[in-house]
């Protein structure tokens, strides 16, 4: 224990054998329980995200890793990563995107069905990273909204989970109508998508 | 006997005289250079030829000097003869301006997409080559971007500030 990185050298001990989520605010008597329809739906969205990996690099070998047993993405309900775009909720965008890898990744996010988020790992898809050429695409936000960004190079499994965590907040605090908005409707048509 | 690169000169020069020129050795691979025009001619002498058969195309690719004016151009072919285990390389010059070199599709069909992609980083044209279009940048590029009259960093750029690279 206390391995050499600013993530896990505070010994955090098991609370409970099963970790159930919070309940979300509310009046409760005996047999009820009343809540905003917004905070359900968000508890229910934000711990069972689908991931679809979108992996190109070194930072998909990271994000294996953050698959794999030690480190567990399924703790926070992302276990199940589908390959198919129309069934998940959670872009992850892993690697350098080459200018010609542009309309595809756009093609993906278009194909997932709303709600759904895009999260870049690394300093590639954020930026282009290290890429300052005439073939790659300097960060994927120039093609697709992006919700969270993973800084590093390529970013630990920690720093992934963060990333996920981040983006659990965003899902759990989302407003129902925030996709019917003229804000989010504005962002889209920015990206020329609809 | 195997063939020796002074056996290939004398070949070379006993059918093309003064048009096959700039004979060199880097490295022990024989190096030379003829006119633009004459490139199929040579590859199809050495193709033929029963004693040469350089029948395997390795490579084909460009490279760009900007300060050599009027052959800004080059294009070598890498050739393998692969009976007597020989390569030789073989280059021709051309203008940056007029950059239309005969394509070599029709001896080896495995010039295609290395022709395509010469011109796809180097923008040679290669005369009656069957699909020439880019092979491995964007379709919408409007530049060849291994020509050396670009800077490294791409120009069309205003995401990355300049402050945190260290050029403010």
């Amino acid at each position: 224990m206390g391995r050499p990185v600013s993530y896990n050298v505070n010994l955090k001990p098991l609370e409970k054998d099963i970790s159930i989520a919070n309940m979300p605010e509310g009046h409760q008597g005996e047999g009820f329980f009343a809540t905003k329809l917004s905070d359900v739906v968000g508890l229910a969205r934000k711990n069972s995200i689908w991931p679809l990996p979108f992996a190109t690099s070194c930072c998909g070998i990271e994000f294996m890793a953050t698959m794999g047993s030690h480190y567990d993405l399924a703790r926070f309900g992302s276990e199940r990563v589908g390959f198919s775009p129309r069934q998940c909720d959670l872009l992850m965008v892993m690697g350098t995107i080459a200018k010609k890898m542009g309309p595809i990744v756009k093609q993906v996010y278009l194909q997932m069905a709303e709600p759904r988020w895009v999260m870049a790992v690394g300093a590639c898809a954020s930026s282009g990273g290290i890429f300052d050429t005439y073939s790659v695409l300097q960060g994927i936000d120039q093609v697709v909204p992006v919700d969270v960004y993973v800084p590093g190079c390529p970013p630990r499994p920690e720093a992934i989970i963060d990333g996920v965590m981040r983006i659990q907040d965003l899902i759990g605090k989302e407003s129902l109508r925030r996709r019917n908005g003229e804000r989010y409707q504005q962002l889209l048509e920015s990206y020329g998508i609809q | 006997m195997s063939l020796t690169n002074t056996r290939i000169i004398q070949r070379l020069t006993e059918k093309f005289g003064e048009q096959v020129t700039a004979f060199s050795e880097p490295y022990g691979m024989l190096t030379f250079e003829a006119p633009k025009e004459q490139n199929l001619k040579v590859l199809n002498f050495l193709y033929d030829d029963e004693e040469l058969k350089f029948r395997f195309l390795t490579d084909l690719q460009a490279v760009h000097y900007p300060d050599d004016k009027g052959r800004e151009l080059a294009v070598v072919y890498h050739l393998h003869n692969l009976v007597d285990n020989v390569r030789i390389r073989f280059k021709v010059f051309t203008d940056v301006n007029t950059p239309d070199v005969y394509t070599a599709t029709g001896l080896f069909s495995g010039a295609n997409w290395m022709e395509r992609e010469t011109y796809d980083f180097y923008g040679v044209n290669f005369v009656g080559h069957p699909n020439l279009k880019r092979i491995l940048n964007v379709d919408e590029m409007d530049y060849f971007p291994m020509r050396k009259e670009f800077p490294l960093e791409d120009q069309s750029r205003i995401d990355k500030d300049d402050e945190m690279f260290g050029r403010g």
